[in-house]
């Protein structure tokens, strides 16, 4: 199994190899990809639906000002170049020239200020929580586009990716009610690719946009996205060769080294460096045995995650060492614990603590089969240390009940960083995120006023050495303190048939578009 | 005893079910000798193919736990909540029946209808749901299964109970003076007690059929390995892994049917009619 994973794992790096500019073959023009979306978007106005599907396929018909490599570098997209001046306030973004909107109409500032200070405000919630500390969006001229800050912020820079910031054209919905807009069925982007179809409950029809900006740019002609709403079918579809692409979690994770040992089959987990998915098994920190440090570090010592990688997440990802997830910005190896599987230190901690078989209550996510597996493995390694565990198994409305009533004691989840411990970490550590009735806030009740003053301070601090020393000084206290489990920064393998090429070439994997791909 | 012994034995298949059913409660009660750890311990490297190492006969499983280990031990759970839930409906279906049969008019009508109501709710649907309020274990499956259970038991009594109720030896019980608990207990049950043994034997058969299904479906007692969780959890592996939905079907499909054939040979050999037809 190990050897397999290994070779799946070198093809992979093969096909990641591709990027442009080392491609050996010429890109081939023309042909269609057959991907399979799961499950079917609500709609495709990115700049309205957030939704997992929307953001897949819309990202080829709307594009945002910046790409980010896997490093989470920013690289051009409808930006050609930007400033971010001294003091960390003000950033100045120079626009591509002679980009036309798909309607015909040209794009100019005027659209980025439009969308920015008076779409997205209105539309998007997470954007909006980052825009708070942004004091004017202005264009100097048609070219140019000023966002002048209240103060530093330092995610601010990774805001700009086409989910989080998709540019719409002002000249289709100013003075209009943007949710109510009929345009919203016939999206209108700037993106390498048009809205042509869509037949509900079965596929939806992109075609090549002969005007893109980009010289020789997209090589697809069209893209069908497939809605099959079964995940069997789904693999069949891809076996058929009726779909050539099956984006991360569209087939069960077991069915992934089967399908990715067919015939012309190529696997890659890149393309999740952006929303860096983090597991972890939360703690309640207001009482019981979780409570107590002795029994949170031995917790995390008895679990083995070298083997939950390899059994039910086909060697993908990487295991946590951390809160901040392996390609967030600021993690800082060095200050971390090392909490790598170790049965003989968590019986000795129990033992420290006087440990005598009281149970904890055990509410796993229950999110489909791998996870309740890993919910299983997890209970038989706390097990093997002495720990009782009581599992208590319920549906997904339950388990979010449960878990906004604060009732359990350990739970497993995973929750996106989006790059930035700004942006997707602080959120489940800091006290002013504690409150009932989500799964998703800092369910965990961990409160430490020194956590709460440093992913403030880090917020806001500028330049980046300086946000680096505070981050270094947060992971060591949450590593110190074992808040949380951490478990593994997961990957949700995308795959291929081998003869589509250049697929994925940004931190943000499939959901940036098609612009580069082709097809042999 | 003997007369009924040798009834038995002339039905080939009800001694086979016995037998098998014999079989899988020594596997339950050895299960701990044989596998001292847990069947939750991963003790190999997942999916390990039946018959390729003697220490996991029947292979492994998505985590590398041990499936022979699974089915012993599955065999206990099954046994368990299959007779425990049983002797629960019976419990509770053996009285009701008896007061509505023996004294009939309002009693009957009131019982009845309350009987009824528990029968035109799928029972199915019903496990479901009462597992789902009550949190998925060991103790609101067997109540679960137990209350979609007695209405039938119910039922049979209830007529069993109206047909003595008119003999002669009952009149003259209730002339010698005796009470009514006395005449229920001492003089009519011992006389329908035949029937409602099949009807047992068959509700313990459904009972695993029915604990089975509502693993499957992920409602079984997370701490527990029955057949039907192995069954769940194999059924998206089905075609990388067969052996691990195989082995406990084979397993569910051989307990039941054999329980089903000691139901059938029960049946025969408590019938007075078929003993009369041999003499």
């Amino acid at each position: 199994m190990k050897k397999k994973l290994l070779g799946t794992l070198a093809t992979s790096l093969l096909l990641a190899c591709s990027l442009p500019g080392l491609a050996a073959a010429e890109p081939k023009e023309g042909g269609r990809a057959n991907v399979v979306v799961q499950p079917e978007p609500p709609g495709l106005m990115l700049g309205i639906l957030q939704n997992a599907p929307t953001q897949m396929v819309a990202g080829n018909i709307y594009e945002g000002l910046l790409r980010y490599d896997e490093k989470l570098n920013p690289k051009p997209q409808l930006a050609t170049s930007w400033t971010i001046s001294d003091d960390g306030k003000t950033y100045t973004f120079k626009l591509q020239k002679g980009v036309k909107w798909h309607d015909g109409k040209p794009f100019t500032a005027a659209d980025v200020v439009f969308t920015a200070d008076v779409f997205l405000r209105k539309t998007n919630p997470r954007t909006r929580a980052s825009l708070a500390y942004v004091d004017t969006i202005t264009a100097p001229d048609d070219e140019t586009v000023v966002f002048q800050l209240k103060q530093p912020f330092g995610p601010f820079i990774r805001m700009f990716e086409v989910g989080t910031m998709p540019i719409v054209p002002k000249h289709i919905y100013e003075g209009t009610d943007f949710q109510a807009n009929p345009a919203n069925n016939t999206p209108i982007g700037t993106g390498p690719f048009k809205f042509a179809e869509w037949v509900k409950g079965s596929y939806i029809k992109l075609v090549k946009n002969p005007d893109y900006y980009e010289k020789g740019k997209p090589h697809l002609d069209e893209i069908y996205w497939h809605v099959i709403p079964d995940a069997a079918a789904r693999a069949v579809a891809f076996e058929t060769g009726k779909v050539d692409i099956l984006p991360g979690g569209s087939v069960e994770n077991f069915d992934v080294p089967r399908l990715a040992k067919t015939k012309n089959a190529c696997i890659t987990d890149k393309g999740w460096e952006f929303l860096a998915p983090q597991s972890w098994l939360w703690f309640n920190h207001r009482g019981g045995l979780t409570a107590d440090v002795r029994f949170r570090k031995a917790v995390s010592y008895a679990i083995d995650r070298d083997f939950a990688r390899e059994a039910l997440w086909n060697g993908m990802g990487k295991v946590s060492t951390g809160p901040f997830a392996d390609s967030t910005a600021f993690r800082d190896e060095k200050v971390l614990v090392n909490y790598s599987y170790d049965p003989a230190k968590a019986k000795a901690l129990l033992k420290e603590m006087g440990y005598k078989g009281e149970p904890v209550r055990f509410t796993p996510m229950p999110y489909g089969e791998t996870w309740m597996r890993w919910a299983e493995a997890i209970k038989q390694n706390l097990e093997d240390v002495g720990i009782k565990v009581d599992m208590i198994t319920t549906d997904v409305a339950g388990w979010n009940k449960k878990l906004g009533d604060w009732d359990f004691d350990l739970s497993t989840t995973f929750l996106y960083q989006y790059g930035d411990p700004a942006l997707g970490v602080s959120r489940a550590y800091v006290s002013s995120n504690i409150a009932k009735g989500s799964p998703f806030n800092n369910v965990g009740g961990y409160s430490n006023p020194e956590v709460d003053k440093l992913f403030a301070d880090g917020a806001v601090a500028f330049p980046d050495s300086a946000r680096q020393t505070i981050y270094s000084a947060v992971q060591k206290k949450l590593s110190d303190d074992a808040v949380y489990a951490w478990l593994i920064d997961l990957k949700f393998p995308t795959l291929t048939h081998c003869n589509v090429k250049n697929l994925i070439t940004t931190g943000i994997g499939v959901n940036d578009g098609f612009k580069d791909a082709w097809i042999e | 005893m003997k007369a009924f012994w040798s009834r038995f034995r002339r039905h080939k298949a009800a001694v086979a079910g016995l037998v098998v059913v014999l079989l899988v409660v020594a596997i339950a009660i050895a299960a701990p000798y044989f596998y001292p750890v847990s069947p939750w311990k991963m003790v190999q490297r997942p999916f390990l193919p039946p018959f390729a190492n003697p220490a996991v006969p029947l292979g492994t499983d998505t985590l590398g736990r041990n499936v022979a280990s699974g089915l012993a031990y599955g065999a206990r759970v099954s046994l368990l909540i299959g007779t425990v839930s049983t002797l629960v409906a019976l419990a509770v279906g053996v009285p009701i029946g008896a007061l509505a049969g023996y004294f009939g008019g309002v009693v009957d009508d009131v019982l009845m209808r309350f009987t009824e109501f528990f029968q035109t709710v799928p029972s199915f649907a019903l496990a479901i749901v009462l597992v789902a309020i009550f949190q998925p274990s060991l103790f609101s499956i067997i109540i679960a299964i137990a209350i979609v259970g007695w209405p039938p038991v119910a039922r049979l009594v209830r007529g069993e109970v109206m047909a003595q109720r008119q003999r002669e030896y009952v009149e003259a019980a209730i002339l010698a003076g005796q009470s009514h608990l006395t005449i229920i207990t001492r003089q009519i049950l011992p006389n329908v007690v035949s029937p409602i043994v099949v009807l047992a034997s068959l509700m313990v058969a459904s009972a695993i059929l029915l604990e089975s299904s509502l693993s499957f479906l992920g409602l079984g007692d997370p701490s527990i390995m029955s057949w039907g969780y192995m069954i769940g959890a194999a059924r998206t592996v089905v075609r990388q892994a067969w052996w691990l939905s195989v082995f406990p079907g084979v397993a569910i499909l051989i307990s039941v049917l054999a329980l089903n054939l000691v139901g059938e040979g029960l049946a025969e050999a408590l019938d007075p009619r078929s003993s009369r037809d041999q003499a």
